[in-house]
Formats: C-alpha cells, structure tokens, sequence
C-alpha cells in the first residue's frame, strides 16, 4: 500500500513542474517589466528594483526558474499589488470560505446524484430514467451563474426565505452550494446511471439474482459496489469543475472566496495574487485526485497490484 | 462541462461508407433527443446567420428614455439599462456565440488534432514531452485554465476565443491520441506503410480519416462548452466587452438591476441554455449513432 502511495505522489511531480513552469512564463508573457507587472502600476520605483533584484532578472533564466521555485517551496508568493498583504495571507484567508463551499457542494451532489444514477440505471427506458437522464442534461447545458440568478429572483427577492449574498449564517450557505451542486449533480448521475447498467448486464449480478437475492440487494451489494471505482474517480474528477464554478458562484453570491478574490485580481491586473490562486487551485485539484486514487486502492485492492 | 468522447468509438471502419452514412443517419433520425437538438441547432444558425434581417436597427444603439422596461407587446423581452431591445441583443448575441464556437474549436482542432496524431503515431521521446505537457494543462479544470490564459492575455473577443481554444487543446490531444494508438496497429496502416508511403501520407491519408468519429462528436461537444465558457467570462467581466451584445455580459449586467427588472438577467441564460443544449442534444445523439457499442 505505502508503495502505492509513494509511485502515485511522485507521479505528481512531472504535473507540479508543469503548474510551475506555467506560472512562471505567465508573467513573462505579458508585455513590459515583469518586476513591474508585479509590484503594480503605482509601486515607486525604489519597490520595482527591490522586486526585481529578488526576481534576479538579470540573471539567466534558468537561475531565474530555480530560484523561483525555491520561493514557491516556502510559500513565498509575494505581496498584493492592490492591498501590499502578502499574498498567502489573503488566499489563508478566503481559503476556507471556497473550501466549505466546494465540501457542502460536492456532498449534496452525491446525495442527489448517486441515488437518481442507480433509480435511472435500474429502471431504464421508464419516465423515471428519462426524468433523471433529461433533467441531467439540462444541468449541463445550464450555466451556472445564470441558475444562481434565477434562485436569487426566485428565494431571495420573491420568497424572501434566503439571503441573496454574503456569509455570516447557514442560510447564507443554502443558495451558493446548491447552484454549485446543481452544477456536477448532472455529471454523478449520468456516470452513476452509465456505470450502474454496464454493472447490471454482468454475470455476476444475474447470478446473484438467480440465487433469488431481494433486488435491493442485488443492487446495492453486489452491483452498486462494483460501480464504486468510477463513480468516485468522477466525483474526484467534478471537483476540479466545482473550483471552476466556484469562481463564477462566488460573483454572483458576493462570496468572499478564492474565486472572487481570482476574478478581482485580474480585473486589476494583481499579478502576485493570480498566479498565488492558480497554484492553490491546481494543487487543490492534484490532492484531491490523489486521494481519490488512494481512496480507490482501499476500494479495490486489485489496483495496488497492478 | 467539458465531456470525453471515448477513444473506443474510433474503431469503427470495416463496413462500405454509403451503406454506413446511410444507417448512421436512420439512427440519428431515430433519436427524438437528437432531432430535437438539431432543430434548435437550425433555429440557432438562422437566427446568427440572418440576424440583421430579423432585427433591423442597432442592438447597441442606447435609448434611455425607454431603459429596464419589462416586456411588452413593443420590445418582447423587455430593455436592458440604456434601454436597448433585449431580444435584438440576444439575436445578435448569437453572432458573437458562434463565432465563439467556431473560433474556439477551430483552435482546439488545428493545434490538438495534429500533436494528438504525432503523439500516438511516433510514441516515444515525443509521444513522452506531449503528453507531459498534456498532463500539466489538464491539472487545471478547463474553465480555470481559460481564465488563467486570459490574466495573461487581456480581454475582447479575440483573446477569449484563443483561451478558451488553447483550454480545450488538451482534450482533442488526448482524444486523438488514445484512438491513433489503435488505429496505427490496423492491418492497413501496416500494408501503407509496407508500400512506402511516408509518414505524413499515413498520418492523413489512412490514420486522420478513421479517428474523425470521436473528433466530430468532440467537436459538437466542445461548442456547447465553449458558448457556456465564454459566457462564463463575459459574466465575470472578462470576456467580449461592451457594448458587443453578448450573451454572459448581458447577463453579468442584468445582476444588478435584479431587484427591480430581473427579466434583463433571465432572457439571456435562457440563449446559453438553449444553445449549449442543442450542441449536447446533437452532440449525444451523434455519440450513439456513430458509436458502434451502442445500440438503440
């Protein structure tokens, strides 16, 4: 098993290489000084050569790389071009905000979709899987934000039962997560279905039926288990659409999270604080499918062997 | 939002081709889903495509004497807050969409097509690099990796189209990739490459032909996602900026006045969703009529 998690970890490396580079050459894309990019249009100019001299810009773009990367080893992101905080401050600080969102969302979606997935797959071709099977569709072809909207006019301006933004409470919480779950319910339940009726065509389940098990055991023992390995790599997978929707969830409920903080930053073109947000984004998504592929090991022991 | 088209379904080359199209097309009519999406699809290129017909005027002009009027028998759905017709803005805002999806898989197909070819086709060293760079760009959700790309570019309607293109070259790498790498041990890519055809006449002549399935489904796919993304950054404020009528930025401004005329917001998402749905709808269909495995 320890060897398992130690092959999975540093087949991760060549991924976290790849976010580094990336944000490395983002800010030497952009036109003009890159020091200057960073401190801000309004830095003085003492701030820029400061910058500039901890960015070794004079130096060959391989130390340049190097000692960027040592930087980011200690979590060293720079400041905020618009507020002056360091910037690991301000993402510690909306990190949990997106976090509950993300956590609250994703439970949600599972507790929908993985049910209306198994009722669609065992009574297929009925009303109640096209319900299911064209509700999810609509799911994903409905933008998220605009969804958001509609529960706002709906909850908050006509019902006046929920907030339409900001936090403080759990009924602050009610509107973003579901909008967000609303999101990747669609996605669980179409791969739950899929997977559930490729599993029940197997000949393991008709042998469980013709032993004359109940259905629902049949279902739930025997066929749902076996259907666990997909369903959690896609819930694993849904995760990195939730911290996309997230950005879009956060605008529209004022939510003070990273997906705010992203969107406000590149409107004023802070530097520091997008590519800080983009490296917590992709290491967020790169932990969680590594504990999705952890996860499945203890599922299914067969995948350690492999 | 973004979906995979299996790489499986690109073994489907034994049968005569008349023959084939002819059955695909049966079971594409077949498929209720599917024809709907595809006379939305229709709707929705006309609507594009005769826009200036259906809406003469300016859907930019401002008319503020008449602003955040709610629908009436005069301005069907109403008039946003420099009192422009919501329904001319969304009929040329479906302009700007498709030239969006357009645009975007256009990028995907000419950068992911080719380097998915040459990474299944000579596996090794370079096979090695693509993929690691593949992995990189995949380790960013799709949306994420359009917006990041965006920081970096700027705003306007070109570069939302080059990002959210370059977000979904991975895809198409992948895609094509998987289906190359089953497709290069067919009998008739050996028998090619026995007779001396170069690598480049194997690549398009024999190999591209019999991945095109998974690609065109893919490519009804990834129209969809492309119209909800752009939308999603038009809505964020950096897409297509004003005053271009398009659909996420009509909504973005629409979110203030939702208190007092919350038809700006609705009228809009309503043209997102009934576009993306038709690329799904079609998209899916597609998937079933092509995909040997599935049968209806």
């Amino acid at each position: 098993m320890l060897n398992y998690v130690i092959k999975r970890l540093l087949s991760t490396v060549p991924v976290l290489i790849g976010i580094s580079l990336l944000l490395f050459f983002m800010l030497r894309m952009l036109p003009g000084d890159p020091a200057q990019v960073l401190a801000g249009q309004m830095a003085p100019p003492e701030e820029i050569e400061t910058i500039r001299k901890q960015l070794g810009l004079d130096r060959p773009i391989y130390i340049q790389y190097a000692s960027f990367l040592s930087r980011l080893a200690r979590f060293d992101l720079g400041r905020s071009a618009r507020t002056q905080n360091p910037v690991t401050e301000e993402i510690w600080a909306r990190l949990p905000n997106t976090m509950l969102l993300a956590v609250v969302a994703i439970t949600l979606a599972c507790l929908f979709g993985i049910p209306a997935g198994i009722i669609s797959a065992v009574r297929p071709y009925t009303w109640m899987d096209y319900l299911v099977t064209s509700s999810a569709l609509f799911g994903i072809s409905m933008p998220v934000f605009w969804l958001g909207l509609m529960l706002v006019i709906v909850f908050s301006i006509m019902l006046k039962w929920l907030p339409a933004g900001g936090t403080g409470s759990w009924q602050h919480v009610v509107l973003p997560s579901v909008t967000l779950a609303a999101f990747v319910v669609a996605f669980i339940a179409r791969m739950t279905r899929s997977t559930m009726m490729e599993v029940l065509s197997q000949d393991y389940t008709t042998t469980a039926r013709s032993k004359g098990l109940k259905e629902q055991v049949v279902v739930i023992k025997h066929a749902f288990r076996n259907a666990l390995i997909p369903i959690i790599t896609v819930v694993g997978l849904q995760f990195g659409l939730l911290l996309g929707g997230a950005v879009l969830t956060e605008t529209v409920f004022a939510w003070p999270g990273l997906g705010r903080l992203i969107v406000d930053s590149i409107l004023a073109r802070d530097y520091p604080v997008i590519q800080g947000v983009i490296l917590i984004f992709g290491l967020l998504y790169i932990l969680v499918n590594l504990v999705v592929d952890v996860i499945y090991a203890f599922v299914d022991p067969r995948i350690r062997y492999d | 939002m973004t979906e995979r088209v299996s790489p499986a379904a690109c073994r489907v080359e034994s049968q005569r081709k008349d023959s084939r199209l002819r059955r695909n097309w049966a079971k594409l009519r077949r498929n209720k889903a599917a024809v709907f999406g595809g006379i939305l699809l229709v709707i929705y290129l006309f609507t594009a495509l005769l826009a200036p017909v259906i809406f003469p005027g300016s859907p930019s002009a401002p008319n503020l004497i008449q602003s955040l009027e709610p629908p009436t028998a005069k301005n069907l759905l109403g008039t946003d807050e420099l009192g422009r017709s919501i329904l001319g803005r969304i009929i040329y805002g479906s302009r700007i969409s498709l030239l969006i999806a357009v645009g975007v898989v256009s990028v995907g197909l000419l950068v992911g097509v080719p380097l998915g070819l040459i990474s299944g086709y000579y596996r090794g060293k370079v096979d090695f690099g693509i993929q690691r760079a593949t992995d990189a760009m995949l380790a960013f959700p799709g949306f994420l990796l359009a917006l990041a790309l965006v920081a970096v570019l700027g705003v306007g309607l070109k570069n939302t189209v080059i990002s959210i293109g370059i977000s979904m070259v991975p895809i198409y790498i992948r895609l094509v990739r998987g289906c190359v790498l089953s497709v290069r041990e067919e009998v008739y890519v050996e028998a090619a490459r026995a007779v001396g055809t170069r690598d480049l006449g194997i690549l398009f002549r024999h190999i591209l032909p019999n991945v095109m399935v998974p690609i065109t489904v893919q490519t009804s796919l990834a129209m969809g996602t492309a119209i909800l993304f752009a939308a999603g950054l038009g809505f964020l404020g950096v897409g297509v900026q004003p005053p271009t009528p398009e659909w996420g930025a009509m909504l973005g401004s629409g979110r203030v006045y939702l208190f007092n005329a919350p038809h700006v917001a609705t009228f809009p998402g309503i043209a997102i969703f009934l576009a993306v749905l038709s690329f799904n709808l079609l998209g899916d269909g597609l998937r079933d009529a092509l995909d040997p495995r599935f049968k209806l």
